[in-house]
Formats: C-alpha cells, sequence, structure tokens
C-alpha cells in the first residue's frame, strides 16, 4: 500500500467511525421513543417514514395561526434550508443535507417541545416524534 | 421590429428597486454594536432570530426579559435555569448601560435605564432611524418583520448595522 492509499484508508475509517459516533445517540433516541410509543399503544408495530412525511407536511389548527405545520417553517423538501418568521435561516432537516443534525436528544427534544406546541397546540406523541425522525433520517 | 416592452418594463422596474434596497443599503455612517461572542448564548437567542447585541437594550430590560421568557414576544422561548442564568449573566455585563460599554452609547440616548423597554424597535433613537423606511419594505417577503436586521442590514451579524 503507498503513502496515498494510505491517508485514503485512514480518512475513509475516520469519516466511518465519525459516521458511528453521530448514528449512536439518534438509534438511543429513536429506541427511547419506541419504548414509549409502545407503552402508550400496546399495538404500536414500529414507526414509518411515510406516516412522518404527511405528518410534516399536514396543517394542524391546534397551534399558533401563523405556523400551522412543520412546513410553515421548515422547507417542504427536508432537504432543503427552511427560514424563520424573523428571516433566519434554518438549515435543512433531512439528515443527508445536515448530517450533523439529532447528536444531541436534548437539543432534539427542546425543539419538539417548542415546535410542537407552536404547531399542534399540544405535545407530539412519541410515536409522532419517531415517525417524523424516521422520515428525516431516510431523507 | 418586434420590441419585447413586456420584458423591457419588468427588467426596468426590477433594475430600479433594487438599486433603491442597494442604495438605502450603502449609505450612512457607522453604527457598530459588538455582536454576541458566546457560543452559548448565540445558539439560545440567535436560532429564531439574529441574537441581538446586548448592548441595544439597557440592563434593566434583559433582566425583565429574561424573567418571562415562557412568553417572549408570542413565543415560549423557556431553557433550563442554569441555561438561562448563563445567558443573563452575559446580557447584563454587556448590555448597553453596563459600565464602560459605549456601542449601545447613542441607540439608547433618551431611553430610561429603569422602565425597561422590551422591543429594540420601539426605543426612540431606533424609530427615528428607521422613519424613512416606507411601508411597503416592511412587509417585503424578504423582510417582514422589524425584527429582520439582515434583510437589510446585510452585516448585522457581524456587528455592523449601517443605513
Amino acid at each position: 500500500m503507498n503513502r496515498k492509499e494510505k491517508t485514503l484508508l485512514l480518512g475513509l475509517t475516520l469519516a466511518l467511525a465519525s459516521a458511528a459516533a453521530q448514528a449512536a445517540p439518534r438509534d438511543d433516541l429513536l429506541a427511547g421513543y419506541g419504548v414509549a410509543a409502545n407503552k402508550a399503544d400496546p399495538a404500536f408495530a414500529g414507526f414509518s417514514a411515510a406516516r412522518g412525511e404527511a405528518f410534516h407536511r399536514k396543517s394542524f389548527a391546534g397551534g399558533k395561526a401563523d405556523t400551522p405545520a412543520c412546513t410553515s417553517c421548515h422547507a417542504n423538501d427536508p432537504r432543503t434550508a427552511g427560514r424563520t418568521p424573523a428571516g433566519k435561516t434554518i438549515e435543512p432537516v433531512a439528515v443527508s443535507a445536515s448530517p450533523g443534525r439529532y447528536g444531541d436528544p436534548a437539543k432534539v427534544e427542546k425543539w419538539f417541545k417548542r415546535n410542537c406546541h407552536d404547531v399542534l397546540g399540544r405535545e407530539c406523541t412519541p410515536q409522532e416524534k419517531g415517525d417524523w425522525l424516521s422520515f428525516m433520517l431516510s431523507r | 421590429m418586434n420590441i419585447p416592452y413586456r420584458a423591457l418594463a419588468i427588467g426596468l422596474v426590477t433594475i430600479a428597486l433594487s438599486a433603491l434596497l442597494f442604495q438605502r443599503a450603502q449609505a450612512g455612517g457607522s453604527h457598530y454594536f459588538a455582536p454576541v461572542g458566546d457560543p452559548v448564548v448565540k445558539e439560545e437567542c440567535g436560532s429564531c432570530h439574529l441574537a441581538f447585541p446586548p448592548s441595544m437594550l439597557p440592563a434593566s430590560s434583559w433582566q425583565r426579559m429574561m424573567a418571562d421568557l415562557k412568553n417572549h414576544f408570542g413565543d415560549d422561548a423557556s431553557v433550563d435555569p442554569a441555561t438561562a442564568r448563563r445567558i443573563t449573566d452575559y446580557l447584563l455585563a454587556n448590555a448597553g448601560d453596563a459600565g464602560g460599554r459605549r456601542y449601545g452609547d447613542k441607540l439608547l440616548r433618551g431611553t430610561s435605564t429603569t422602565n425597561a423597554p422590551l422591543r429594540i424597535t420601539e426605543l426612540r433613537k431606533w424609530v427615528r432611524e428607521h422613519r424613512e423606511v416606507p411601508a411597503w419594505e416592511w412587509k417585503h417577503q424578504d423582510v417582514r418583520t422589524k425584527a429582520n436586521c439582515v434583510a437589510c442590514h446585510a452585516a448585522a451579524d457581524r456587528g455592523y448595522y449601517e443605513d
């Protein structure tokens, strides 16, 4: 193996390791939502990215008038950037476009809490969270 | 010859509007307000809107604001107690009337430091500085709110608020 190949191999290993390091907290997060979803509904049969996609685009009436849907601020296509009402750019919510996302469970919970209240007027259920997250991980 | 009047007219109007906005962005003196330097404050206060420079309001305002994050201009922006303390400390230490500050001097001139105004956009000086901005510009889809400083002040996130 020459020097260039060695460097490439090292780079690949590091990239894989960092991808794995970021995937672990996400898996734990999703597993946690799964346990909670099962508790709430014993018939729960796993998360669905398709349900998450429908949820992402659905309009709700219970929240604030200017933010009826996730897509009021996040883009319809999660791979593109969104925008807050005050004009701040929101990095894409799809993991393929923002690989660093969802690595900090406290941060994820913080934003679910805020955004679910703004959009639905209530907390999101563990199943809604898991579905939505599955959609973002699949994109 | 077939002259595309319609296309020409649209083009001219676009150029005129851009020139108008550009001129507004270019003119004027130097208005520097040190941007937020603390990473936690920047993250917590800068996710939804620009992390406004602490020197734009007196300490009493920041204290009042941090005491009621649950009702933060219509949003629940509450954070955990440790984070809240860190943010409050930073804002108070760098407030417009904190000892030795000068960035906020002009903006806070004529503002009572005790009645704790919450909206930067209601400070007398702020209102005067923006009196020539027409209503349609505030409603422009790239602006929409007076809290969106960067829409016109392109370098606001670095602390520069030239006209």
